[in-house]
């Protein structure tokens, strides 16, 4: 019978993401539940020497792909080494992030095993032995809870939104064997971002701003995003008018974000947006607009002049740090 | 160079969604319907494709008879020919069941390149074309946000977090796409006229020689029980105060004491 918590921890050139951890303590909490074990996967090139820091987050055991052939993701050597883990310990739940990579992986691996996988999910609880997903469905206008058919039952689990929990356990490593198969795609070219730059999906905060910024220039949004150790973010509008790259946008069409604090500037709050950032924590809206609809999902409102707003808060916030 | 475009009908993003009375599904009669937008961008890369390369761009949705509007717009913007899978032995089927269901229809019609969406604004499933590339023994490319294709491969720009990836690959394969990929052009009233004429063929699982029983609700693997709408966002509070200064001391006091979130 499948026995287990089956969790795919993403790391990336050497170090994990943030989900990673949010993962491990995910299915740690299942598994206590269940009073069974979870083990994890690492996949990489240079990796057996930060596997161990998944015991910290209630992993038992550690299986260690570490292969040059494994240095950056690729859709078929991932999906066949992954396939092979899971077919030899036939675990019960199998989970992943909900990264741009844990999707394009967990959606390819649940078609080969012929098992039901629920996307981008923001809780998961246990109905006896039977997981049930929460997940946004429409933009977030409506929470789905889903039950999963087939062993194992496969969940991602949506980035920033689980707790990363402490619970350390023995976390012994074990390898597995390097066989990836035929991959069909070739990594040409890695274009990275300046590193500093935490991705929006990982955000505690974010600072977006949108049409009323009325020109290219960002740079009171900048200058706020960093006194809060944040990220800047934009709406479609600020992006369609060539102000802001289109990965910075947040929304229907953009990245799906919850921060602990997402602070929208010159947004008016169009449904579209709102998809993208519905479920933050906290939403602070700033708009000179009181008629503005973001004001009615946000947690407070400022109306006033961005311009006059900012510069005025980051004043307070120096005064008090 | 044969393009397949899956298209998928969905509700227009502004659409208010109501519950229905089973609490697991939408009620789908006042829903305004539209082409799912990163379907569009699917159909206008393919559409580039072919003035570039030459070929046929196919557009291929499994869903109700009312995405014959959807497909006709795909053909009004250039598409050659639309093909409908409607049958109703597919409702109610998840990812794994529509997939199956494309890949036959696919492997029916033939394809060098399959293009679809990065996910469907409905389900936000992001699922179905990697379930497609599988059941093909193709690969896939996620979020694409530029491509060129040269001597039977692909190179595409992925979007991944914090940076981009490129990647190549043979041809056939499946890509996804993100936005930034392009802008969608709009259907030109000689487009209109012209997409009448072009061929919409329907199709049904026994045409595509597919088993009822390995579709549909029955089969399905990922099965929504019930549908809530979260929770209200609590009523919000605009902050009062006579000056700028003071509206944004009270802010930060908020932040730090009450929310605590810096
Ligand atoms: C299919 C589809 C998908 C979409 N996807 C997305 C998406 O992913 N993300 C997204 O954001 N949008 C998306 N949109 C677009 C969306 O409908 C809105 O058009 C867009 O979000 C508006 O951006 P905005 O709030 O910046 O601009 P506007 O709606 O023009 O609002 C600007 C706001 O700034 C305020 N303002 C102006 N000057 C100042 C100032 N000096 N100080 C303070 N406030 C000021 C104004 O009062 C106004 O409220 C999508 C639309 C469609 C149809
Ligand atoms: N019923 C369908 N018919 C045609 N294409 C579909 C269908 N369902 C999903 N797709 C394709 O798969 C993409 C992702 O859908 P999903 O996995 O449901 O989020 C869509 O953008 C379409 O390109």
């Amino acid at each position: 019978m499948a026995q287990g918590v089956l969790v795919f921890a993403e790391q990336v050139d050497g170090s994990f993401r943030k989900i990673a951890y949010e993962a491990v303590s995910e299915g740690r909490r299942l598994a206590d539940t269940l009073g069974d074990t979870v083990s994890a996967v690492v996949f990489g090139s240079g990796v057996e020497g930060i596997a161990g820091e998944l015991a910290q987050y209630g992993a038992d055991k550690i299986f260690v792909g570490d292969d040059s052939a494994l240095a950056d993701y690729t859709t078929d050597a991932y999906t066949n080494m992954l396939f092979e883990v899971v077919k030899d310990n036939d675990p019960r739940i199998l989970l992943f992030g909900a990264s741009s990579r844990g999707k394009d992986l967990s959606a390819r691996l649940a078609a080969r095993l012929g098992v039901g996988l629920a996307m981008d999910c923001i809780a998961l609880k246990l109905d006896g032995e039977k997981l049930i997903a929460t997940r946004p469905m429409y933009g977030g206008k409506v929470l789905a809870e889903v039950a999963l058919e087939g062993v194992p039952q496969m969940s991602a689990i949506r980035p920033n939104v689980m707790e990363i929990v402490q619970s350390p356990k023995a976390g012994d490593l074990e390898k597995v064997a390097i066989k990836t198969d035929v991959v069909k795609t070739r990594v040409v070219e890695k274009r990275l971002e300046v590193a500093s730059k935490i991705d929006l999906t990982e955000a505690d905060v974010i600072v977006s701003g949108g049409r009323g910024m009325g020109g290219p220039d960002f740079g009171a949004i900048e200058q706020l995003a960093e006194v809060l150790g944040g990220t800047v973010g934009a709406s479609r509008s600020a992006v369609d008018e060539g102000w802001r790259p289109h990965s910075d946008q947040v929304g229907q069409t953009g990245k799906v974000v919850s921060p602990n604090l997402y602070i929208a500037c010159g947004i008016s709050g169009a449904i579209q947006h709102l998809a993208g950032m519905g479920s933050s924590k906290y939403i602070v809206a700033i708009n000179k607009d009181p008629g503005a609809p973001i004001f009615k999902k946000a947690d407070y409102g400022i109306v006033e002049d961005l311009f006059k707003a900012i510069p005025a808060i980051m004043a307070e916030l120096k005064k008090v740090g | 160079m044969d393009i397949v475009v899956l298209l998928k009908q969905v509700p227009d993003t502004e659409t208010l969604i109501q519950i229905a009375g089973d609490k697991a599904s939408i009620r789908t009669e006042d829903v305004k319907w539209v082409i799912n937008p990163y379907d569009e961008f699917a159909v206008e890369e393919a559409l580039r494709i072919k003035e570039k390369h030459a070929g046929k761009v196919t557009i291929l949705t499994m869903g109700a008879e009312r995405a014959v509007e959807s497909i006709r717009t795909a053909l009004a913007m250039g598409a050659d020919e639309g093909v409908l899978i409607d049958d109703p032995a597919t409702q109610g089927s998840d990812a794994l069941g529509t997939a199956k269901v494309l890949a036959a229809a696919l492997k029916d019609t033939g394809y060098d390149l399959v293009i679809a969406g990065q996910r469907a604004v409905d389900d936000d499933g992001y699922q179905v074309p990697a379930a497609v590339a599988e059941l093909l023994g193709i690969a896939q490319v996620s979020m694409v946000v530029k491509e060129e294709i040269t001597d039977g491969k692909i190179r595409c720009e992925c979007t991944i977090e914090g940076g981009i990836m490129v990647l190549e690959t043979d041809l056939p394969a499946l890509f996804t796409t993100q936005r930034g990929i392009n802008e969608p052009r709009y259907a030109s009233l000689p487009g209109i006229m012209k997409a009448k004429k072009k061929p919409l063929i329907k199709k049904t699982l026994a045409d595509l020689k597919v088993d009822p029983s390995e579709v549909g609700e029955a089969q399905a693997k990922c099965r929504v029980k019930s549908l809530s709408f979260p929770p209200e966002r609590s009523p919000g509070r605009i902050i009062d105060g006579e000056t700028v200064e003071a509206k944004a001391a009270e802010l930060v006091r908020l932040l730090r004491d009450e929310a605590k979130v810096i």
